[in-house]
């Protein structure tokens, strides 16, 4: 280990977002389906939300004066890490409802984790943000963990 | 769902040739605005990418279609774990497949090994996922 993941930055760890509270609509159900190539009526149609459908959804909208040169919105959840160059990530998703045309959602996100790994090519970071999306029951309907390596 | 869930069954799989418009309305309906996506020059000149690259959460969701498309009406997927292993970009032809690696008949839970290959046959894009049939006596 090269002690790039200090005491400081671990101190983000468990840091959280402000709630974020969107509509399911028939019509941005029918704009992902067919976006994705997704062939079955009950998304084309927009009855039901295809898995996945969260990520359209909580995708966050930032003003033009927010986005970086190269079109990406900064993540304000995330601190600045000595290392800055994003490698492929992974995600890990449960889908514990159905979600539907009228569903109210809140999504709140967690950086859950950040540790270090010596890869090939030197020094890696890994960061985890854990976004748990409730209904107005409370009730759980997706989770997902996304893991992301930095080097 | 047709035929019957059996461990080693390999579901029909699906071949995806995503072009611009593809790519370019997948993003709007996200609201993503990164350039390697829809402005070429950038994405060659400046980030050195032989292409335009498409969006890694894309091949996601055709993990789940190639089992989906499958289940029908029968049941519905409960997880998914993968990750994006190297980049694709438009004009590829990428295949996305999916095995069964275990099914039990009392709860209905199945689980796939899912995968979507470029044409070269890399992985691009290996996971696992988790489905339930509705039809299983729980």
């Amino acid at each position: 280990m090269t002690g790039l993941v200090s005491e400081e930055l671990l101190a983000n760890v468990g840091r959280q977002s402000i709630p974020r509270r969107e509509i399911v609509t028939r019509r941005d159900i029918r704009k992902y389906a067919v976006a994705t190539g997704n062939r079955q009526r009950k998304y084309l149609d927009g009855d039901v939300a295809p898995p996945m459908f969260h990520v359209p959804l909580f995708w966050d909208v930032v003003e033009l004066d927010q986005l970086t040169p190269d079109g990406v919105s900064i993540d304000t959840l995330l601190p600045r890490f000595p290392l800055d160059r994003a490698m492929a990530g992974g995600l890990d998703i449960q889908y514990l409802k159905p979600i539907v045309p009228g569903d109210w959602l809140t999504a709140v996100r967690t950086l859950t984790a950040i540790y270090e790994k010596s890869g090939r090519s030197g020094p890696l970071i890994f960061y985890e943000v854990l976004m748990e999306i409730r209904n107005d029951a409370d009730d759980l309907v997706v989770r997902e963990k996304t893991t992301r390596i930095l080097r | 769902m047709n035929p019957l869930p059996e461990v080693g069954a390999v579901l029909p799989q699906r071949e995806f040739r995503p072009d611009n418009v593809q790519l370019m309305l997948y993003n709007a309906a996200l609201w993503n605005g990164h350039r390697i996506h829809f402005d070429l020059p950038y994405a060659t000149d400046v980030e050195g990418y032989p292409g335009l690259v498409l969006a890694g959460p894309m091949l996601g969701d055709w993990l789940h279609q190639v089992v989906d498309e499958w289940l029908g009406d029968a049941g519905v997927i409960t997880s998914v774990s993968y990750s994006n292993r190297g980049a694709t970009y438009v004009g590829d032809t990428l295949t996305a497949s999916a095995t069964i690696t275990a099914y039990d008949a009392d709860t209905g839970d199945l689980t796939f090994d899912v995968a979507i290959c470029n044409a070269a046959g890399d992985v691009v894009a290996p996971g696992t996922l988790g489905a339930r049939l509705f039809t299983a006596a729980a």
